[in-house]
This record gives C-alpha cells, structure tokens and sequence, in this order.
C-alpha cells in the first residue's frame, strides 16, 4: 500500500506540473511540438539517469558524468574529424570538414569506448582500492574536465555535419527520443527481470549479505560503472550533435540534474530502493519543470532554485514515507 | 526506590496494513520481578515491546507507569521515561567503540563546553564492566565483537540509562552457556534492585527458571497470564500453540553412507587451526563449543569468506577450490549464517528475492528471471517451512524474527546442495518451529545431505545429531559419537583446558 503511495507521489507530481502549465501557458505549452521538444531535450539527461538508477541503487554515486560528457565528446569528434582526413590546423581551428557516415559512425563508438574506460577505471578504483565512489568520482570529475579542456586548448571542435544524428528521425520521431527510449527500456527491463538486477538491489541493501548468498560484489560493480561511462559516451554524441560542436565546458554540473532525476524518482540515496520508471518520470518532471518556466520567461538561474529545492521536497516526502511504514 | 515502576498497557491495538499484530492486548509487570513473555513466532511479542518502547505508535490503548498514563512517540522518550529496550535484532552502531555505543545520544560531557568526556565514559564502561563481569574492552570496535559481546554492549547500555523497565527481546539466543548464565546472574541482580525485567524468549527452560510471571501471546492475543511457578513447560507450549507437541525430537534411522564433506587441517587468519574432519552421507554432525570458540570461523572458512591460509577441502572425494562463496555454492556448499541482519538478508528486499538469491542458476534462472514461476517456488518452500508472512513478496523485515530465520532456512532448502552448515539454524524461532526445522534437518540427512549444526543448545544437539564436534580455543578437541557421550564431557570438553 506504502510502495504504491510512494511510486504515486513522483507521478502525480509530474501531472500537477503539466496541469498547472497548461492552465498558464496552454497556447504554447499544450503542443505536440512543445511535448516532442521536451522529449527530445530529455534524451542526454535521461540516458544517463538510466545508468545512474543503477549506481544509486547500490548506494553510491557518479560525479563524473558530466565532464565526462564533456571530454567524450572532445575525443568522438577528434576521431571524427581524423578519419576524415582533416588536417591538426583545420581540426583545431574549427574549420568545415565533410565528415562521411563511416567516420561519424566510429567517432561515436570510439565516445562511447573511451566512457566506457573511464568508468571502468572509476568502478577498479571503487571497488579495488576500496574507495569511497563519492570521493573516487569527485576527483574524476575535475580530471575529466580538464582533459576536455586540454585537447583544444579550451575551444571546442566543430563538426556541423553531424548534427544529422540529432536532427535525424525514425518513423516520424525524432532519433534522440528513439534512442532514450531504446535505453530506458533496455536498462529497465536488466533491473526488474535479471539476475544482475537483483544483484544492483542486494549491493545495496546488504552488501556483506551480496557477498555471502554468492554475488561477486566487485564484478558487478565495475560493470555498472563501466555501463555508466559507455552511455555517458552515448549521451555525449547527442550533445555534441546537437550543438554542432564538440564543447569543452558541455555538462557544466549536469550530475547535479541526473542525480537529482533518479532521487525524485524514488531511489532511495542510501541504497537497495528504487525503480526505472520512477527514474523516468524524475527526468520529464524535471525537464517539464524547466520548460514550463522558460515559457513564463523565468531565468535559468531561478530555475536552478526551483529544481534544488523539488530535490529536498522529494527526499522529505520519501523520507516520511519510510518512516511512517516503520 | 525511586528507580522502580509499575506497568500497565491497556486495550493496546496494532495494525500493519493487512495484518493485525495486536488485538486489545491488556499487560502488565510488577517491579522487582521478571516477567516473561512467550509465544509463537510472529505472535506479537516484539510487536507489543516495540510499542512498550516508543518504536510504534498504537492504533489504540494506553500505558501507564505507575499509574501516570505515558505517551511515547519515539523511543528517546521511552528511554528517558526509563524503559530499554534490547532489541531482538541487535542495532548497534557498527563502526563505533563500545563506550560510544553505551553513551550514543547521552554522552557525558567535560568541563570545556561541547567537549566530550571521553575518559570518563571509558573509565565508567569499564567500571560497569568489572561490577558485572563482563570482559569487554571499552574502545573495541563493535564489528570486531561477536553476537554475544554486543548483546552484552546493549545492555551496558540499558543499565547506563537508568533503566527502571528493561525489555529483552531473545537475549540469549546469541549467548553460549556460560555467557547465558552470567546473563542470568545478571537478571537476578537487577530483579533484586527492583528493575521490571520483561524477558521474551523461545526458550522454555530458561523461562521456567527465570520468571515470576508469564505472559502468553497467541495471534496478537494474551491467551495466558499468572504466576509463573503455577505454570510449567507443557501448559505454556499448550497455550502457545493451541495443542500439545509430542515427540520433541525426530527418531534417526537414516542409513549412514560414504563420506561426502572432508576438511583437512583447516587454518584461517581468524584464529582457527588444524581442523579435519568429515561428514557421510545421510550424517547430522554437531560442532559444539563456547562463543568465541571458533566454530563460525570454521564455516566461514569452508564457505571462502575468510581465506584459508592452510588445508584443503573436498567433496565427495574431489578436492575444492573456494575462494568466494560463489564458488562454494556453485560446487554444493550451503551455509545458513548466525547473524541475519548483518550477513543473512537484505532486510529491506522482498522475502522472494532473499530466497533466490544464491539460486538462479539451481533453478533454472540463469540470466533471465521469471517472476511468475519465482513466486511459486517461493511460495512453495516458504510453506515448506512453514513461514508466516503477508505475501511472498512482503519485504524481510516485516516479517517477525523467527519467521526470518525461516526465510532464510527455505533459501537455502532451494539451494539443493550437498553439504549444508546450518549456523544456530533455531535461533529465534518457537518451539513449534524448532521441532520443524528438526525434522526437515532429519529430512535432508535421508535425502543422502551431509549435514553440520553448529548450535549452542547442547540439548538440541544431542538431540539431533549423530556425533558431536567440540571446538575450543580454534581448536577440534573432540569428536564424540552422540550415544555414547554426556553433555557433561562435551562442557568439560569445550571449557577447560586440556
Ligand atoms: N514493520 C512491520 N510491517 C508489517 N508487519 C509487521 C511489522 N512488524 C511486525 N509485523 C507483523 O506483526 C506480527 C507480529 O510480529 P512480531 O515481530 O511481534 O512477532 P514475535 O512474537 O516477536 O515473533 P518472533 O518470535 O518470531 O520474534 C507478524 O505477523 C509480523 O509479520
Ligand atoms: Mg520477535
């Protein structure tokens, strides 16, 4: 009865957000173009919080993805451009260069090998070195950035031809929310109806129990770091598509938003709790929050006010839920 | 005295969600007695003393101490109204020392403002420690102690609060003999200081030695109620369970066949050396020995939790590499832990996912789960060991003690293996239960299992085993065929040095 008050609230929240901005905005909110667009900006943050929903279900986290947007981004577009030929001068100076399919299509998989390398390297030093993942993904956070700052001397690489994948559709859908959803459903379906699920859950409700009823704790947790970083790859292409250009300052406190996502969504902080759905409907609450509020003409920064404090609202309400079932 | 007071609850109703743990339960405990509280598993025992303690709010009903009526929303006011509790699930703070813990939220403080008087509330630990006898480093970790050494750190706690109402919630089914004796002594020593002992336990001697009065729940009912010396063992087992139970122990005619389990001269960086021995085929052999003995090192050995620094295993003839437990399940080794909350469940997961965890691939789950069938297959081995929950997928810690212990025995049922250590398999659970879980132990023996119990219950061991293994000190000091040993010898055995 509680679970299911507790999977209600985080719904119910998402309808009172659109009813409230249709009753303010209902010529420009209520469109399917305004939805479609909402969807679309969802994709780099919801792919990401899929992969998130895992990590915070063990009771860690991961502060590394946004620079680590950044800097695959960085390295799929020099890869880009290098297969196609350019020369260091053009690549750097941010010069047009045709890029043919062959060599979008490898940059994006080398972005998405080198996410899923950092990540690796996050979940060894986790679980090896038996460090903290708050600390351990701290320091990977600057380190990444600056990396992404170094290879282009703080500029960014220019791959307008690229915006094809952001711009691209699938049977009259837009092929961001194609591959959100495509990631949602994979990642969903792995946490309810594996045995690596149920590992995620065991982690963190009991790590020591994990251990004892077989589960190799480690092994699972490098991989879900390592799953992190490859769809942080993934995530990153879109963004670079979708600017045109491969940013160094992309994803400027994004964790902050993914995070925030998969804990109103009812993950619970301190591990063992939490569903791909709920994880969903925290990343278009937060996304419908933020549009809504740009229709009215509010600033980003108050923007920033409001999703902190949806962020404590959640976790209180989750909290009072937890506590009136003990 | 002013340290002393008078118990009364009243029409106390409880209700979680579906289930109604309490049913107008009327209680009440006289100071400077033991009162004693019996009942089946998931009968409401906890459940009243968790409302006694702040811990859940009743639907409805009163308490009075004293005849002052009393509310408590959360347990700090309970304490501070004096009464403790020590819980069932033992919830102390892992990572900190003892002294720590017995001064968690009561922390003496020093001269200079906000500072702690870390000194004084070591010297004061050790003090209490000393009066009672109880040998205890103060600035021990508690995850270093055993199961017993933190029972002992709870009620250090209780005392340093000033109980004048101390609930107990199974005190002794972590405790070794003599620990359970000095507990007793301890029990007696409040008892004459006018403190209300209210002693919930499965285990009916000790109850019988140690009340004044008994309390008998049925269903979140009081059945019974009096004087304790006008009730003996089989009139409270006949009000706990509603009949009469015969037969104790299950008769043993199993056909003893080749050795299945072989350990030759374990060693462990835990302390345990030179261990062999060996289990047949359709054997129940008991390991026993005082708390600190070595004996779940031994099992954490065999099970790689503690690497081995010495010695092999085998089963049926062929030797074993474990270097985790999921080798070790793989190969057809199961283990039932002592301590639940800490390493036996996830307590926040559903009872179902608890159950199969070690199991996928046993039944046929390798990667891919199917929910449906998982459901039924819980369902089946949870009335196979007869465990009372809402829903198969009601999460572990709904359940009551006892009726986790079975969630935990039916996962490891499903587990199909052929050597399984069943760590203290009956701590917690009712004399009803006990004497079920007996004879599955006797079923598995004659499916051809080679079985090991470690248990501090000497009785339960003679009575179900075939021989007896005593540990002292890390070390096998004896192996005894149980018709032709005393429990004297097995004491003798694990309590004096040779
Ligand atoms: N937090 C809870 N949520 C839901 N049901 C609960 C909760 N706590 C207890 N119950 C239910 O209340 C009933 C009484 O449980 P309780 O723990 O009091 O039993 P008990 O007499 O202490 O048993 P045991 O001897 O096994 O410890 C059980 O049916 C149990 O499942
Ligand atoms: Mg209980």
């Amino acid at each position: 009865m509680n679970k299911f008050t507790k999977q209600l609230l985080p719904f119910c929240s998402l309808i009172f957000i659109i009813s409230l901005w249709t009753f303010l905005e209902p010529d420009t909110f209520l469109t399917t173009k305004n939805f479609m667009n909402v969807f679309s900006r969802s994709s780099i943050n919801g792919i990401m919080a899929a992969a998130m929903t895992f990590v915070i279900i063990t009771a860690g986290i991961d502060l590394s993805v946004g620079s680590m947007m950044a800097m695959c981004g960085m390295i799929g577009s020099v890869v880009m451009l290098g297969i196609s030929g350019a020369s260091w001068t053009d690549i750097s100076g941010g010069s047009y260069v045709e890029l043919g399919l062959g060599a979008m299509v490898i940059g994006s998989l080398a972005s998405m090998l080198i996410g899923a390398i950092c990540g690796f390297a996050n979940g060894m030093l986790i679980t090896q070195l038996k460090l903290a993942p708050f600390i351990v993904t701290l320091g990977a956070m600057s380190i990444f950035r600056g990396v992404a700052y170094l290879m282009n001397a703080g500029k960014p690489f220019s791959v307008s031809d690229y915006s094809w994948l952001d711009n691209g559709t699938f049977a009259g859908i837009p092929s961001t929310i194609v591959i959100m959803v495509i990631v949602f459903a994979i990642m969903g379906f792995i946490l309810k109806y594996t045995r690596f699920g149920r590992y995620t859950y065991a982690i963190g409700s009991n790590p020591e129990t994990a251990f004892h009823t077989g589960v190799n704790v480690k092994a699972v947790l490098i991989t879900i770091y390592t799953i992190v970083g490859a769809l942080v790859g993934l995530a990153s292409m879109i963004a670079t598509s979708r600017a045109s250009t491969a940013q160094p300052t992309a994803g400027i406190a994004l964790e902050l938003d993914i995070i925030a996502a998969v804990i109103i969504g009812g993950c619970s902080p301190s591990g063992g709790r939490g569903t791909m759905i709920g994880t969903v409907i925290g990343t278009l609450l937060i996304q419908f929050l933020r549009n809504g509020l740009t229709l009215l003409g509010i600033s980003t920064n108050v923007q920033l006010v409001a999703v902190g404090a949806i962020i404590i609202l959640a976790v209180t309400a989750d909290q009072i839920a937890t506590r009136r079932q003990a | 005295m002013e340290n002393t007071a008078t118990l009364r609850m009243e029409q106390i109703l409880k209700i979680f969600g579906p289930v109604t743990a309490l049913k107008d339960v009327t209680f009440s405990a006289r100071p400077g007695t033991v009162h004693a509280l019996c009942g089946e598993n998931g009968a409401g025992k906890s459940t009243l003393m968790k409302v006694l303690a702040g811990v859940h709010i009743p639907e409805q009903g009163k308490i009075y101490l004293d005849d002052q009526e009393v509310q408590f929303s959360n347990p700090g006011q309970a304490i501070d109204a004096g009464i403790s509790m020590l819980y069932q699930e033992l919830d102390l703070a892992d990572h900190m020392t003892v002294y720590e813990n017995v001064f968690l939220g009561r922390e003496m403080m020093s001269s200079v403002p906000f500072v702690i008087d870390r000194v004084g509330m070591i010297r004061q630990t050790k003090e209490l420690c000393d009066k009672y006898g109880f040998d205890i480093d103060p600035e021990a970790v508690i995850s270093s102690l055993t199961t017993g050494q933190c029972q002992i750190v709870e009620l250090l706690k209780a005392i340093m609060r000033q109980a004048k109402i101390i609930v107990m919630d199974e005190p002794t089914s972590s405790l070794s003999e003599g620990e359970a004796h000095r507990l007793f002594e301890i029990v007696n020593q409040l008892r004459t200081q006018g403190l209300t002992i209210i002693y919930i336990s499965h285990r009916l001697e000790e109850v019988n030695m140690l009340a004044d009065d008994i309390s008998v729940l049925r269903d979140g009912q009081v059945v019974a109620t009096g004087l304790a010396s006008e009730m003996d063992i089989d009139v409270i087992v006949k009000h706990m369970v509603g009949r009469e139970l015969k037969d104790f122990y299950p008769s043993r005619d199993v056909l003893i066949g080749d050795i299945c389990f072989e350990a030759d001269s374990l060693a462990s960086e835990q302390g345990i050396n030179d261990i062999s021995f060996n289990v047949r085929r359709g054997e129940i052999v008991g390991m026993a020995g005082l708390v600190g003995a070595g004996r779940t090192e031994v099992a954490n050995a065999i099970f790689g939790i503690n690497p081995l620094i010495a010695g092999g295993i085998k089963l049926d003839g062929k030797e074993l590499r474990i270097k985790r437990p999921a080798d070790a399940i793989r190969q057809g080794i199961a283990y039932l832990t002592e301590d639940r909350k800490r390493s036996g469940l996830c307590t926040n997961l559903p009872c179902s996912w608890n159950m199969t965890m070690p199991n996928y691939e046993r039944i046929g789950m390798k990667n891919l789960l199917q929910l449906r069938k998982e459901q039924q297959l819980c369902a089946d081995f949870g009335s196979k060991v007869s465990v009372k929950w809402s829903h198969p997928d009601a999460p572990a810690d709904s359940l009551s003690g006892g009726n986790q212990q079975k969630v935990l025995i039916g996962r490891w049922l499903m587990a199909d293996s052929e050597f399984i250590i069943f760590d203290e398999p009956t701590r917690g659970i009712d004399v009803g239960a006990k004497k079920e879980v007996y004879s599955l132990l006797n079923e598995l023996a004659s499916q051809g299992k080679a079985i090991l119990v470690i248990s501090s219950e000497l009785p339960e061991l003679f009575g179900i085993c075939d021989r007896i293994l005593i540990m002292r000190r890390g070390h096998l000091v004896g192996d005894l065929a149980t018709d032709q040993a005393t429990p004297e010898q097995v004491m003798h055995l694990a309590a004096v040095e040779a």
